[in-house]
């Protein structure tokens, strides 16, 4: 006879000492381990509610300044550092980790209305409703001294925008024109205009550095070449766009920020058709900022919301609001890719996190391994009815949700209207336009 | 070849030293072996080589010797694989890319193939090292295996095992219903006459002892072994394991059976009036309550894989239920006479049956087909089935062990047999040991069998030697991810699958959803007109303008084919005749 009878060593399977880590002898067989699917499926709705439970993005509250804030700017090199201006023409440095204002220069009268950092990050530039351009010391005075532009440029008309080159040292302003400035020089080297009476944004190109776009108050968007004499084209759309941001990464992009509530993401190879049309704000679009990855950006807006919206998708992925935050005049997304700063009417300046339920701080590498791991099964789950329903839930305020219910009705009838109209006329006199292609109404080249 | 060559090169060189030679190592034997026994494809290939070889020969010979000195990995790439241990990870079938998918859903499906297929490789690499093998029991030659007694393996085996055999003599308040916990560690006996005892039966630690003073029809460990439930005369209890009574659940009564299902912390009762209850012990509420109306429910069973519960019936069927169902989800004729007992094993694809017909019957339950019966002279009373597939039976006073019952081979001699005193009342396999234990009329016995257990645990799922803190953890990762009662069916692996609704179905769901049919054809009301023009007569009139609209374009366009089609047919003839005319033909009268 042979015999062999199951018999467990205890001293295989249990520490020797309590000091040592428990022994987890694994045996990854199917049997052992049923109802596999239901379980993970658990562990993904586990998951998603846990991540709706943590998603608190508002971070800290900057205040200090006396007036509605009109722009922002990222310091070029420090991640810290932060240049706000407001309508009073106040500009304030702030230091971001200890939520404190470093210093406060009243740079113009009336508004501030462009501020730009110097790619070196020693200086920075401001823009003002009293037609100047100050050119400011990144650098607090010494004690005693009194605050003093580095160089004042008087220019004819106001200027109502500023960006500076990535490399070289000239900067663009707009305001009745697009001008391109030497620093050292207080006339502009070049200016373009196009037949419209002004401008309210203009951006450098990151990555095709002399590309400059603009947008005019005649509804369109301008693109020039710095060493061309004449812009090259521009798109004539349906509604005024306020301002524009390029996708860092794939610079052929850009998106814009439309007054009719929308925003568009053009390819510049293709200005006939926006690539994507976003739409979710109830109010006009005043501000729009990529991610340094590229790969999404965030809006401000009217109706005193934030959305953040990947570049490719035609809806938000996130809204941020505040009982307390008014109109949203201008956004930033932060360089390191984790927050979002906005500035708004009420006079404060909010920093939120870019991903409402990540955690701040350093994390453990077990923290890390289970927020991949919990990540994986929401994406997995994505689909799943219970799932996507409790992921993609939001509070709204009241009369935002009041009149994103009216704007569906009221795209409702058109469409019925439109549908109408061209049951009663003769075929193809009425063509079926796309969402993407009725906002566009000419390009110019 | 590579024997000719050293002589060559010895020949050529200058000097006659004796040149030192690589010791010779292991696998250069074994090239030998391998090329005599390679295949002929194989040989065609190296043939081709030795031809290259040749036309190359002109080559410095230093140069080459050289090259034969390189180390060469004598097994390159990764270590194969079993096929048949590949197969063991698979998880369903692979997903092919369909025809005419967009790139983006292309490269999807292959990264994700990619990911599962390495993770299949590696658990299935990972099964080298698992520490234990499985028992056996093998006689001598002539020796059946079920001549052999327990006492001549518990005197063969070593000592910690052979005190695996032993029985307790509990004469006064039997017969006996056990239950082993979920590790294998903990074993509860209840006596029909109210002696209820919970002990750690390998050390022999009795945890608590009690009698409830009523009859008791079955006792079952909750999900760990700090509580356990005891279903008694009238009501369901639940202790602690101190024996301390924690609940008495007044709404669960005349229950004779009970089965817990683990990964959904529900304790299903069966009673004798009828009633197939499931109670959630983690919040104590009762899940659902089911009228069988199939009479006295005193067999039951789980399955495993898909915790659905299968129910004998005196009729000789078997119905199998979910929580979420009022109606069974099969019932099946499989005695001719009443259900004794039954059993499921744990990758939920066999159903092992006895009945008053004396026969015992194996099922493939995913097919709902029987594979094989069998004639027992005495019948089986209780069936259980082990982890890896031995099934037990008690034939009146004997229990017998079969092997190799699961699949299509006939049932053979039974492989273990054991003669107790007394009716058995409860038989069950204890988790990862090789252990069988037996409550009978005389007390409770624990036989070694052999190869029952499954040598390896996950000490993640279910760890016997876990201590204190480690079951706390688990208990919390345990509760996170309780399944939900409704997700209960007969595939649980139904959940990763696309919903391939059709637009009927779909649409069927919307119009009981909405209380209305969103895509039914709006009837044609016509405005109401003044002056006299809105009288019934004129709106008829007008009404029959629209009606049959739909009807009417059907018809419109089938006689526009209907005519294209004769008009066509008409042009081919009048080419044919034209084509067909000759010049002459217009002579023709």
């Amino acid at each position: 006879m042979k015999v062999k009878v199951l018999c467990r060593n205890p001293d295989d399977y249990v520490r020797e000492t309590t000091r040592d880590i428990q022994r987890v002898p694994r045996n990854y067989d199917p049997t052992l381990h049923p109802f596999e699917v239901p379980r993970e499926y658990t562990r993904a709705l586990n998951a998603t509610k846990l991540e709706r439970v943590f998603a608190k993005p508002f971070v800290a509250s900057l205040d200090g300044h006396r007036d509605g804030i009109s722009c922002i700017t990222k310091h070029a090199k420090s991640l810290s550092t932060v240049i706000s201006g407001a309508c009073d023409g106040e500009v304030k440095l702030w230091n971001l980790p200890r939520q404190e204002c470093l210093r406060t220069v009243q740079a113009h009268e009336g508004f501030v209305r462009g501020i730009c950092s110097r790619f070196c990050g020693t200086s920075f530039f401001t823009v003002g409703d009293d037609k100047t351009i100050k050119q400011w010391n990144l650098e607090a005075p010494g004690y005693g001294v009194r605050e003093e532009p580095i160089n004042t440029i008087l220019g004819k008309a106001v200027f109502t925008g500023i960006d500076h080159h990535q490399r070289e040292s000239t900067f663009v302003t707009c305001g009745q024109t697009v001008d391109i400035w030497d620093e050292q020089r207080s006339s502009p080297i070049r200016s373009f205009s196009w037949g419209v009476d002004s401008f309210s944004c203009v951006r450098y190109n990151p990555v095709e550095t002399e590309l400059l776009a603009s947008c005019a108050s005649d509804r369109s968007i301008v693109l020039y070449d710095t060493r061309e004499s004449a812009p090259l084209r521009k798109v004539i759309m349906q509604l005024r766009s306020n301002t524009l941001c390029w996708n860092p990464m794939e610079a052929y992009y850009f998106t814009c920020a439309n007054e009719d509530y929308n925003l568009y993401t053009y390819d510049i190879r293709h200005l006939d058709v926006p690539v994507t049309v976003h739409m979710d704000h109830v109010s006009a679009v005043l501000d729009v900022d990529y991610s340094p990855t590229g790969r999404e950006f965030v809006s401000a807006s009217f109706d005193k919301t934030i959305r953040i919206f990947p570049k490719d998708k035609g809806h938000s992925r996130e809204v941020y609001h505040t009982k307390r935050m008014q109109h949203v005049i201008c956004v930033r997304w932060s360089a390191d890719n984790k927050y979002v700063l906005s500035g708004s009417d009420e006079m404060n300046i909010r920093l939120w996190k870019a991903n409402a339920s990540e955690k701040l701080g350093l994390l453990s590498t077990r923290e890390k391994a289970a927020a991949h791991y919990n990540k994986k099964l929401i994406e997995k789950f994505q689909h799943h009815p219970q799932v996507r329903r409790i992921a993609r839930h939001r509070h709204l305020p009241g009369d935002i949700l009041k009149q994103k219910r009216e704007q569906r009705e009221m795209k409702e009838a058109r469409r019925r209207r439109e549908q109408n109209v061209r049951k009663h006329s003769k075929p193809g006199s009425v063509p079926l336009l796309t969402e993407k292609e009725k906002h566009v109404a000419a390009v110019v080249e | 070849m590579s024997a000719v060559m050293p002589e060559l090169l010895t020949s050529t060189h200058v000097e006659k030293m004796k040149k030192k030679k690589p010791p010779k190592r292991y696998w250069e034997e074994t090239e030998n072996t391998d090329q005599s026994q390679r295949r002929p494809e194989e040989e065609e290939g190296k043939a081709g080589q030795n031809q290259n070889e040749s036309t190359v020969k002109e080559r410095p010979l230093k140069r080459k010797n050289d090259e034969r000195l390189e180390k060469k990995d004598p097994f390159p790439g990764e270590a194969p694989i079993p096929h048949k241990q590949l197969q063991k990870f698979q998880r369903g079938e692979k997903c092919k890319v369909p025809a005419g998918a967009r790139r983006r859903l292309k490269e999807a499906i292959t990264s994700s193939e990619a990911m599962s297929e390495h993770a299949q490789k590696q658990a299935a690499r990972y099964d080298l090292l698992l520490p234990e093998d499985a028992g056996f029991l093998e006689g001598d030659e002539d020796e059946d295996t079920n001549t052999i007694s327990q006492d001549d393996i518990a005197d063969a085996v070593d000592i910690t095992s052979g005190s695996k055999y032993f029985s307790l003599h509990l004469s006064q308040f039997g017969p006996y219903r056990l239950d082993y916990s979920r590790t294998g560690r903990h074993l509860l006996v209840g006596g029909k006459k109210g002696h209820v005892a919970c002990i750690d039966w390998q050390t022999k630690d009795l945890m608590c002892e009690m009698n409830v003073m009523e009859t008791v029809n079955d006792v079952k460990w909750l999900h760990t072994e700090a509580m356990f439930a005891v279903a008694q005369k009238r009501w369901l209890y639940i202790y602690d394991s101190k024996g301390v009574e924690l609940h008495c659940v007044k709404k669960f009564n005349d229950v004779l059976r009970m089965q817990f299902l683990p990964y959904h912390f529900l304790l299903a009762t069966a009673s004798a009036t009828g009633f197939l209850q499931y109670l959630d012990v983690s919040v104590g509420k009762e899940v659902a309550a089911i009228c069988t109306k199939m009479g006295r429910l005193d067999v039951m069973a789980q399955n495993p894989h898909n915790a659905v519960i299968h129910l004998g019936h005196p009729n000789g069927t078997i119905s199998l239920w979910s929580p979420n169902q009022k109606e069974p989800l099969v019932k099946m004729l499989c005695h001719r006479g009443a259900v004794r007992s039954l059993t499921v094993d744990k990758t939920g694809t066999y159903m092992v049956t006895s009945g008053l017909d004396r026969k015992l019957k194996v099922y493939d339950i995913r097919a709902f087909k029987p594979l094989h019966s069998c004639f027992l002279p005495a019948g089986a009373s209780c069936l259980s089935l082990s982890q890896r597939g031995l099934l037990s039976a008690a034939t009146g006073d004997i229990v017998q062990v079969y092997q190799n019952i699961l699949g299509s081979s006939p049932v053979s001699k039974p492989y273990m047999a054991h003669r107790l005193r007394g009716q058995i009342w409860g038989l069950a396999y204890c988790p990862f040991e090789d252990v069988l234990g037996i409550g009978h009329g005389e007390g409770f016995t624990s036989m070694i069998v052999p190869g029952a257990g499954e040598p390896n645990f996950d000490a993640l799922d279910t760890n016997p030697f876990r201590s204190y803190e480690q079951r706390q953890e688990w208990e919390v990762k345990a509760l996170l991810e309780k399944v939900q009662p409704e997700l209960i069916g007969l595939h649980p692996e139904q959940l990763s699958k696309v919903d391939q609704a059709s637009f009927e179905q779909r649409h069927k769901e919307q119009v009981e959803a909405l209380g209305f049919d969103p895509l039914a054809k709006v009837k044609f009301k016509p405005k109401t007109k003044k002056k006299g023009r809105s009288s019934a007569g004129a709106i008829e009139k007008r009404k029959r303008k629209v009606a049959h609209e739909d009807q009417r374009d059907e018809i419109r366009q089938s006689v526009q084919e209907r005519t294209e089609r004769e008009k066509e047919l008409k042009e081919k003839s009048n080419e044919k005749k034209l084509g067909n005319k000759s010049t002459l033909d217009r002579f023709r009268k």
